[in-house]
């Protein structure tokens, strides 16, 4: 069973449908004490990191979750999601995240792109992962995001992506069983659902 | 690298998909969710629904056409037509969509692009905009092209960015299904007037229209309707004519 968290922003529509669409079963989360009853938790979400990550805390999700990664069971964060994964936001003040992969979610900032980055991307397999089993990594997945993953930690990034320069785009702690994904896998066709078959297999 | 978008656009009328010429003359062009369920298996980048007429009535069919195309279709989805409060907004995202276009309301309810993109996030604003050539400038028009407008076209597009839309989908109503071709020179006044993505729509009867607008200009992504409607034409032939033609486009 997996859990996906509805923090109160963005839609979670899109991914409850892919789940469905590949046979998974899911539940959506509005009782963070129904965290510790699934196997696998979820965390999608667009908007804005400070909203997303005070409704976390607001509605007590925060422990919930951290307490859910201990426990070595895995945790999926898509776009937002992933963002909320790191240690700080940068996007409307200063904000703490989970915490759950060393890094900061920052800005782009070249005056020469066009924000949002929005679009096909393709990426660039820095360490392997299961997460990625069978997935054809010429594919190009959907992105949409102003904010990006900035991470020193090497080891901890799984794929990088070229939007003027190379960003993370897919992270995961050490452990390896938390996983931040920028782009939206649920969004992109084939290949994207792949990843979340791969989820599921985890 | 970020690739060239390819987008389809459903004009919907009751629940049926239309298409006209010069936003007129609309003939009967199938079944929206067939036609998305073809463009899906012909991986194309996103696809857009404009519903040409708005009532509340077609609202509701539209609402169980994105509801429906999204349980199958894993690509972006934009839906038009309409779109004027954020409770509107809201139901559209619930049902399935990614992104909502605004035209008419961005007009006539300023406050609208700025609570929505406060709300909902600047990445599912996308603000439509429907222009004619007159004399010796772009004027702007909306409720279908029905009604002129006084307002500026740089200045609405700065407006807009300032208030939070994140992307721009521009039609010249003029090139709409005539298939000559897009406005090349409307697309450039506009991408070199923001900084968010711009979408163009309106003229593409050829792939090497298709072509001429990415060589030519910096737009982020093109949208057709009669290309793909009318003739044998179809997304996979045009993804392999602007590969053969050095135009960035998806790996599949």
């Amino acid at each position: 069973m997996i859990g996906v968290i509805d923090c109160g922003v963005g839609n979670l529509s899109s991914v409850k449908n892919a789940l469905d669409f590949i046979g998974a079963e899911s539940i959506i989360i509005k009782d963070p004490n129904l965290v510790k009853s699934v196997d696998k938790l979820l965390l999608p979400g667009v908007g804005s990191f400070k909203v997303a990550m005070d409704s976390l805390t607001a509605e007590g999700f925060v422990s919930e979750i951290k307490n859910f990664a201990d426990t070595g069971k895995y945790i999926l964060g898509i776009c937002l999601g992933m963002q909320l994964l790191a240690e700080t936001g940068y996007e409307s003040g200063i904000t703490k995240g989970l915490g759950l992969i060393k890094g900061k979610v920052e800005l782009f900032k070249s005056i020469s792109l066009r924000i949002p980055h929005m679009g096909w991307n393709g990426i660039k397999l820095n360490n392997e992962h299961p997460i990625l089993n069978n997935v054809k990594l010429k594919a190009d997945f959907y992105f949409v995001h102003s904010y990006f993953f900035n991470t020193s930690s090497v080891n901890n990034i799984l794929t990088y992506t070229d939007y003027g320069s190379e960003f993370p785009s897919i992270v995961c702690n050490d452990r390896k069983n938390v996983i931040g994904i920028q782009f939206h896998p649920e969004k992109s066709q084939k290949q994207g659902i792949k990843i979340l078959q791969n989820f599921l297999s985890l | 690298m970020l690739k060239k978008r390819l987008i389809p656009t459903l004009l919907l009328r009751n629940s049926r998909m239309v298409k006209g010429v010069n936003f007129d003359n609309y003939r009967d062009t199938g079944d929206p969710i067939f036609a998305s369920k073809v463009y899906n298996s012909q991986y194309v980048d996103e696809l857009v629904f404009i519903d040409i007429d708005a009532t509340n009535e077609s609202r509701l069919t539209n609402k169980e056409i994105i509801k429906s195309v999204s349980k199958e279709c894993f690509m972006p989805l934009t839906i038009g037509g309409g779109v004027n409060s954020v409770g509107v907004i809201r139901d559209l995202l619930l049902v399935g969509a990614d992104k909502v276009m605004i035209n008419s309301a961005a007009y006539n309810d300023e406050n609208l692009i700025k609570k929505s993109s406060e709300i909902f996030g600047s990445q599912c604003i996308v603000i439509g905009v429907d222009v004619r050539f007159e004399k010796d400038e772009y004027v702007l028009y909306k409720n279908s092209g029905k009604i002129k407008l006084k307002t500026k076209l740089t200045d609405h597009l700065k407006r807009m960015e300032e208030l939070g839309a994140g992307e721009f989908f521009i039609n010249n109503i003029t090139n709409d299904g005539v298939m000559k071709g897009y406005d090349l020179n409307l697309i450039n006044i506009v991408t070199s007037n923001t900084n968010v993505p711009v979408i163009a729509s309106g003229g593409a009867g050829n792939f090497k229209h298709l072509v001429d607008a990415y060589k030519s200009t910096n737009v982020s992504g093109l949208a057709m309707a009669s290309i793909f409607h009318f003739g044998d034409n179809n997304p996979i032939r045009a993804r392999f004519h602007l590969k053969n033609n050095k135009v960035n486009i998806k790996e599949v």
